[in-house]
């Protein structure tokens, strides 16, 4: 089955099995490497992407359901050679050790930070819930968030 | 994990979805959210041979209230339910629910519809949508039909829905005045389904007596539990101490949860009892305050 879709702002398209996982299109036929599998249960969130804007488990959507759409991956936050402040942030506050958790927690904090530029730790631990990082190194990208929040507050992106 | 081959229809009404539901029979399943199925179809527990995805379908989204209900179209979001400011000031059991089923990143594409049709008694909409008293409204070939939520769940993961007939709507009763509800459940972590939860809704009447009582239990069972008896000892009477602990009681003699990792039987039924008291509480402390 043909799908034509987006990943941060070029088009693609191709023939696929409509059983192919949409984690699978992006990695292994896009080649786009950036976006992690990692539990393959929809339990751990490594494998987020954005979806006209909302983030979702790629490992839990066929590809033939994103025909027509936009999405974006953590290789689309990088803009004219310039690190997106989340990923500054995660830089500066140590918010990966291993760094398999950290594709799928920076899209979520995106869209998240999109909806939300001003919020408590609270309202971030909540938002990213549905990620899993096995290092435990919750704190640290907590406090990556928060130096993102900042830096876009005052006009950083 | 890799689910099994199958062919991938995408229809553009209800009445092609049915027509083709009724044509495939038992060989196709219904795609909405995904977040249950895809998981089930990668382990291969499901390997249906046709996937109707029925998301390019217009008008199957949506929350409002009217004729005396609030209605939500079967490919609402959860996490548009979590959002909704009607849901949120006028549904507080709904807005509790929404706040607790798998994550937030799952709640973008799971629906309310699906969790109700997957039929899965560890689902958490089955129990908030028997405390309320919801309808469902399928459609099949024949037309339109409204199934009571009591009588929706048949068995694990089987409804009363036919195989050519779609989930479209949910219609919650709007509640009367000094109405109140809670859903309080217990997980181990986010994204696990629960240990135990329980869903209470009440009304309250003028002479401060229950009017209304619904009780709905999760994962308990082999079906979701309305927890008949517990609702009926409740009703008529004001929801002093003494009565709620003894709905809780009667709650906890309807459970009839299996041991696993999450508990023992006991501890289980314990959990109901303790819920069940403190849901109601919520409940009543919630009427009390919206009039």
């Amino acid at each position: 089955m043909l799908v034509k879709l987006s990943v941060n702002g070029e088009k693609h398209e191709a023939n696929v099995e409509p059983r192919l996982l949409l984690v699978h299109m992006i990695r292994e036929v896009l080649r786009l490497t950036g976006t992690h599998i990692g539990c393959d249960t929809t339990h751990c969130g490594a494998c987020t992407i954005l979806v006209d804007g909302q983030p979702a488990k790629s490992c839990t959507m066929f590809a033939v359901q994103a025909q027509g759409k936009q999405l974006m991956t953590v290789e689309g936050l990088e803009q004219n050679g310039k690190l997106h402040p989340l990923q500054e942030g995660f830089m500066a506050e140590h918010g990966l050790q291993c760094g398999y958790c950290t594709p799928g927690m920076l899209m979520t904090s995106y869209a998240f930070l999109k909806k939300h530029p001003k919020p408590s730790e609270d309202d971030i631990r909540w938002a990213i819930s549905g990620n899993l990082c096995r290092c435990t190194g919750y704190v640290n990208i907590v406090k990556a968030v928060q130096h993102a929040a900042a830096a876009i507050s005052q006009g950083g992106a | 994990m890799i689910p099994a081959a199958f062919e991938y229809h995408t229809p553009s009404t209800i009445g092609e979805a049915t027509a083709l539901l009724a044509k495939l029979g038992d060989d196709a399943k219904v795609l909405s959210g995904g977040q249950s199925l895809i998981p089930l179809m990668k382990l291969r527990l499901a390997s249906p041979a046709h996937l109707v995805d029925i998301n390019g379908i217009p008008g199957l989204s949506g929350i409002r209230e009217a004729d005396g209900f609030l209605r939500i179209g079967a490919l609402t979001r959860e996490s548009e339910l979590e959002e909704s400011e009607v849901v949120r000031s006028r549904y507080p059991l709904l807005h509790d629910t929404s706040k607790v089923i798998a994550d937030p990143l799952v709640r973008n594409l799971a629906t309310v519809g699906g969790n109700l049709a997957h039929g899965d008694p560890a689902n958490d909409h089955p129990a908030t949508m028997l405390a309320l008293g919801a309808e469902i409204v399928a459609v099949g070939p024949k037309g339109e039909r409204r199934v009571p939520i009591a009588s929706f769940f048949t068995g694990p993961f089987a409804t009363s829905l036919r195989p050519d007939e779609i989930l479209v709507e949910i219609r919650i009763p709007s509640p009367p005045a000094r109405s109140g509800g809670a859903y309080l459940k217990l997980e181990r972590k986010v994204g696990d389904f629960a240990t135990a939860a329980v869903a209470a809704q009440v009304t309250i009447g003028a002479n401060g007596a229950c009017e209304h009582v619904g009780i709905g239990l999760t994962n308990v069972g082999l079906t979701p539990i309305k927890a008949t008896k517990a609702e009926a000892a409740l009703k008529g009477k004001a929801p002093d101490e003494a009565a709620i602990k003894r709905a809780a009681e009667l709650a906890a003699e309807a459970s009839e949860p299996s041991a696993d990792l999450r508990g023992s039987v006991e501890y289980k039924k314990d959990l109901v009892r303790v819920l069940t008291a403190r849901a109601l509480r919520k409940a009543v402390e919630r009427a009390g305050s919206r009039r």
